[in-house]
């Protein structure tokens, strides 16, 4: 279950940002070939986030679905399932331009 | 107390952290010329086992160590140690709960006890799992996924994640294939599917067949130049 690091990661990443006040919400943007399980990180964000300043905040998940382009006739195409394929050509020799982001986007924090 | 609500744009990386740890593990592994195997698989599809058949042909070939990711116990070191090669066995249980991969941090913390320098190759074993230790970065040369032909034909398509970010895919237990209802070509093409053309050996650490192929593709790579 890489969910729990990647939780992790994430109260690291938000804590550190805080720098001391309380977080409330955490905006983080996930690609769809990542293979994370939205259920499964947001119980273990809950769990990791329990003492430390971002305990009880919301964590809003952003799937950023699958979107490549044909190396070969440079048509974009978005990508439901594997094999990922050109719409135009059918050429499975594609460069992924999104669906790989693992990333904290932005926080809401309460100020004092 | 009047509270107000601040948005803060953060945009970091959630494993920028660990990314890092792997880029200083593998300046250290360039310096000492040691070139290193991520080696990837579900729990019993044949790592160590192909690992005792290398290090048997590998035998004053390539100097070779190992570094052995497991949760628990050190089963698998020990099936190595007669070979007498730089070993360490790292586990990853005083993570959170085990952790079901090898981080960077978890790899840098057994390089204090190896010996880089007296090393061509390190071939790291992560735990086996199917889905994490491809999220990771370690500070590895190149990826290689040992897939059993008793995981069924359909795994690339449901865990494309570790599929995707292999370098060599070894096909293990072929000797199997006459007993199983395996269809290899099924197999390979949504191997193909997944990971268009990744280069694919099949083999058998149990009879030998591949070995010889296995090791001169690791030889090509991490004999000293």
């Amino acid at each position: 279950m890489h969910e729990l690091a990647i939780a992790d990661s994430i109260v690291q990443i938000a804590d550190r940002h805080a720098n001391g006040r309380r977080v409330t919400k955490v905006q983080l943007k996930v690609g769809h070939l990542r293979q994370v399980v939205p259920s499964a990180l947001a119980f273990s964000f809950e769990l990791v986030a329990q003492g430390t300043s971002v305990e009880g905040a919301e964590l809003e998940m952003e799937e950023v679905p699958v979107t490549g382009s044909c190396r070969g006739c440079g048509v974009e195409s978005r990508l439901k399932e594997f094999p990922l394929q050109c719409r135009a050509c059918g050429s499975d020799d594609l460069r992924v331009l999104e669906g790989e982001e693992l990333f904290v986007e932005s926080l809401e924090m309460e100020e004092v | 107390m009047h509270r107000t609500a601040v948005k803060q744009v953060v945009m970091e990386g959630v494993l920028d952290a660990n990314d890092a740890l792997a880029q200083a593990n593998r300046t250290q592994f360039d310096e000492a010329g040691t070139y290193v195997v991520n080696l990837m698989s579900s729990p019993g599809a044949g790592k160590t086992a192909l690992l005792e058949r290398t290090l048997e042909r590998m035998h004053g070939k390539l100097r070779l160590g190992v570094l052995e990711g497991d949760v628990q116990t050190t089963l698998d070191a020990d099936r190595l140690s007669r070979f007498h090669v730089p070993l360490v066995q790292v586990n990853t249980d005083p993570g959170f709960g085990g952790e079901c991969h090898l981080d960077a941090n978890m790899v840098r913390s057994g390089l204090s006890e190896l010996s880089l320098n007296d090393m061509d190759v390190l071939v790291i074993e992560n735990v086996g799992n199917l889905v994490c230790p491809a999220e990771f970065k370690v500070g590895e040369n190149t990826r290689v996924m040992v897939y059993s032909i008793t995981e069924g034909e359909e795994k690339p398509l449901k865990y494309p994640l570790m599929f995707r970010s292999a370098d060599l895919v070894l096909v293990n237990k072929v000797d199997l294939l006459e007993h199983l209802d395996f269809d290899l070509e099924q197999f390979l093409g949504y191997l193909d599917a997944v990971n268009p053309g990744v280069e694919r050996i099949l083999a058998s650490a149990r009879t030998g067949q591949g070995v010889d192929e296995w090791c001169s593709w690791l030889e090509e790579r991490g004999a000293p130049s």
